[in-house]
């Protein structure tokens, strides 16, 4: 794989950008590998390359029904942030933020980490408790945060309305400097291309139709391209995760909502930072590009239709409106809905099945992007030595048996 | 936005009358001392949640305030019927059978003969 440089640019200039080598390369399903990964999103893809990396396992496919990047990966707010309240979620997730700092050199890709803080907003005095709390928490466990008040607020993000009268005021809330958005598509393309160069095989158009097992191990998969053998399947399938497990007869503690987002028309630089407020459910960052990009709510109900209910996106708007009233003549241009796969702790399932070679990475709902680089991470360790990486342990199905549930439902942006 | 017919109002409603209350004929244990962690945690945690025929139960919050179920499509959104507590649904998936071990059940039983 040539590096991309600076060098580079001037070079290919001359030849007007058509010489370009492809970033990773199409190549047909061998017969065997030593790990199969369902799933070509940012997960999965990150999966590969840590795999590859970390781990030397390069016999490796990735099977992707569509194409790379295109399910829930090109589908989300892009938000990265590591604000959860818990020692093993807030660990989990300031490992991955630890990661995006030095992505874009690892993957001589530019993935756009942009370190612009997040705001979580609070509405009433039990807001406030509780953000005095995580943030607590937070700095107990190395994560930087403070709690600002209603003028450090109006400092930071001009625009908001900082009128008392309002009906949901806003009365403070959470600073986390360190968090900020990323390119969403340029996390799978880079993760993508530093897999395939390692050797790894990328397959897309290739759907797994069934997971083939013989005397409760996994022998390979079933797919729209033929059976691919293989003695470890991990699926990476987020919102899909409850139909890959029924092709084994099993069940995951998982509901599969539609959750949507939207942006507006493009204006210029206004938001420089991230908004969210999970009382009133709103959040808020303006890309590169300049278009508002708002996540709304997910729909109460359980759905596979990538698409989601007008009422929800009416009440984020109506939310909006009330807290940048500039925003109320911004047009939209587009809305979308992604497949989240909902967890009752509103935390990730990372483990092992009963069924030996079988593993699964799922679970991370509503706010799975921030947690790319560390989910494919520790992922590839679980992977790679049939035992779960240190910062995954807390977060198999054992727990729903056990009772070590980790309640982030307060830290998660979107409730569920 | 689903319109849903309450069978209990007997009339169409917006969605936003009703609250969606998860998965329908899920039976509570009847001695819950008795079953094991797995299974309690099977009961409580672990569904279906299939793409497709689903059963589900709806709550018609701003309404006559009764739980009822429905039978809807997934995918498509498609809510083929509405129906009272204790009755059973008309329309079925004609799939292959539902799953019916949870992954957490069943890792009890790995290396039990079988």
């Amino acid at each position: 794989m040539k590096k991309y440089s600076g060098f580079s640019l001037f070079k290919h200039s001359l030849s007007h950008h058509e010489n370009w080598q492809a970033a990773w390369r199409s190549p047909q399903p061998k017969k065997q590998y030593d790990i199969i990964i369902i799933g070509g999103g940012g997960h999965g893809l990150a999966t590969a390359y840590y795999l590859a990396k970390v781990h030397g396992i390069t016999n490796v496919a990735v099977l992707e029904k569509g194409y790379l990047g295109g399910g829930n990966t090109a589908r989300n707010t892009t938000i990265v942030r590591s604000n959860y309240l818990w020692d093993e979620a807030s660990k989990l997730y300031d490992h991955s933020l630890d990661l995006w700092k030095d992505l874009s050199q690892d993957l001589n890709y530019n993935v756009m980490f942009s370190q612009r803080g997040v705001l979580n907003l609070g509405h009433n005095l039990q807001d406030m408790r509780d953000i005095e709390r995580r943030v607590n928490a937070n700095r107990l466990n190395g994560i930087d945060g403070v709690v600002l008040n209603t003028a450090e607020v109006k400092e930071i993000v001009p625009i908001i309305n900082d009128s008392p009268n309002i009906r949901y005021p806003v009365l403070g809330a959470s600073w986390q400097a360190t968090a900020g958005v990323a390119r969403h598509d340029a996390v799978a393309w880079g993760f993508a291309r530093g897999a395939d160069s390692h050797g790894v095989d990328l397959i897309q158009q290739c759907e797994v139709t069934d997971i083939i097992t013989e005397d409760g191990a996994v022998v390979g998969v079933q797919t729209t391209l033929g059976f691919i053998g293989s003695n470890k399947v991990a699926c990476v399938t987020a919102g899909n995760s409850g139909v890959m497990a029924a092709m084994v007869g099993l069940r995951l503690p998982i509901e599969s909502r539609p959750l949507q987002a939207l942006v507006s028309e493009p204006i210029k630089p206004i938001l420089d930072t991230v908004v969210m407020s999970n009382a009133v459910h709103a959040y808020v960052s303006q890309s590169d590009k300049g278009d508002l990009v708002i996540g709304a709510g997910a729909d109460s109900f359980n759905g596979y239709g990538q698409r989601g209910s007008f009422h929800v996106v009416e009440h984020t708007l109506s939310a909006i409106c009330e807290l940048f009233p500039m925003f109320s003549r911004v047009r939209m241009n587009r809305a979308w809905g992604g497949i989240v796969d909902t967890c009752p702790d509103a935390c990730p399932i990372v483990s092992k099945t009963s069924i030996k070679g079988l593993y699964f990475n799922c679970g991370w709902g509503t706010g799975g992007f921030k947690a790319t680089p560390g989910s494919g991470h520790v992922f590839a360790h679980t992977l790679a030595h049939d035992e779960a990486h240190p910062l995954a342990a807390p977060f198999t199905l054992d727990r729903f048996s056990t009772g070590h549930l980790i309640d982030e439902h307060g830290a998660a942006g979107v409730a569920h | 936005m689903h319109h849903i017919y309450c069978p209990y109002c007997e009339e169409i409603r917006e969605e936003e009358e009703y609250s969606y209350t998860g998965e329908a004929h899920i039976e509570r244990p009847k001695d819950p001392q008795a079953i094991s962690d797995d299974a309690w945690a099977d009961y409580i945690f672990f569904r279906t949640n299939p793409r497709g025929i689903h059963h589900e139960m709806w709550y018609h919050a701003a309404g006559c305030r009764r739980y009822f179920n429905a039978t809807r499509d997934t995918q498509s959104y498609e809510i083929h019927e509405t129906y009272k507590m204790g009755e059973l649904p008309t329309f079925i998936a004609p799939t292959k059978s539902a799953p019916t071990k949870s992954a957490q059940t069943s890792a009890s039983q790995r290396g039990d003969a079988s």
